[in-house]
């Protein structure tokens, strides 16, 4: 079986490229006996919305506060 | 609305976390100020006639994504620094996995609770910048090309003239990485 090593760097890789089918099918064979590597397939994409959703600026109270007030 | 008087002491209050993600995505100070002085010109020219402060740190945020893209597309400086061997990552891969490759027990990912929740949280920002500044350098500028200023992987290998495995491979660690150190700062100590 693959190991999750390897596992992780395919699940890495679908986010940059379309795996190829025998790599999908190694992979899905992988996750569907390691929750592990499953929990690591929906972090990476859940990394992903948290970086889109990252802004530097650090938020004081009252932007919320007035946030809250604009709503 | 919000006005010019309203706009100028706002941005420049929050000049220095502008300043830091810049120094983060370019390397160099110089550099780093350039940027965002042009950011703030920008953001004082057209800020003007927002309803709320928030709408205008996102904007801001964009502009300064928008004008690092331009500097490095500009510059030809990171071209030189070839293929790597991630750095520090060795290290990482054998904290994370067995000699077989597969998961420690105490590294097994489990399930995030309500990751929407953290975003709304100021201290999650917190431990999510830490934690990318604890990756090693030229992992974190990878990924952050990737993923915060979302260039395309094969953009960011000729920008720093690697290959496209080597990008994939520093990407992968740096996935590794992060999600490691959110899980163990962050996400369990909710559980």
């Amino acid at each position: 079986m693959m190991n999750c090593k390897h596992a992780t760097r395919l699940l890495s890789e679908s986010l940059e490229r379309r795996l190829g089918p025998v790599e999908k099918g190694m992979l899905r064979l992988h996750t569907s006996m390691c929750s592990g590597c499953r929990q690591f397939g929906v972090q990476t994409r859940e990394l992903r919305q948290i970086c889109r959703a990252y802004t530097p600026m650090e938020e004081a109270e009252d932007d919320r506060d007035e946030d809250r007030q604009g709503r | 609305m919000l006005t010019e008087k309203d706009i100028t002491p706002y941005l420049e209050e929050r000049r220095g976390d502008l300043l830091r993600f810049a120094q983060l995505q370019l390397g160099e100070r110089q550099r780093a100020e350039d940027v965002v002085q042009e950011t703030l010109m920008a953001a004082l020219n057209g800020g003007k006639g927002f309803e709320r402060r928030s709408q205008v740190k996102s904007w801001v945020f964009g502009i300064l994504k928008h004008k690092i893209i331009d500097e490095i597309r500009r510059s030809d400086r990171e071209r030189r620094l070839g293929d790597i061997a991630p750095e520090g990552d060795e290290v990482l891969v054998e904290q994370l996995f067995n000699r077989h490759g597969f998961w420690r027990g105490e590294t097994r990912p489990s399930r995030w609770v309500d990751p929407d929740e953290s975003l709304e949280n100021r201290q999650f920002w917190q431990i999510f910048e830490a934690c990318l500044t604890h990756l090693p350098d030229r992992t974190a500028r990878v990924f952050m090309m990737r993923e915060i200023l979302e260039l395309e992987t094969k953009e960011i290998c000729a920008n720093l003239g690697i290959s496209t495995s080597n990008c994939w491979v520093i990407l992968h660690r740096a996935r590794l990485g992060l999600r490691h150190c959110l899980s163990r700062e962050w996400f369990e100590e909710e559980r």
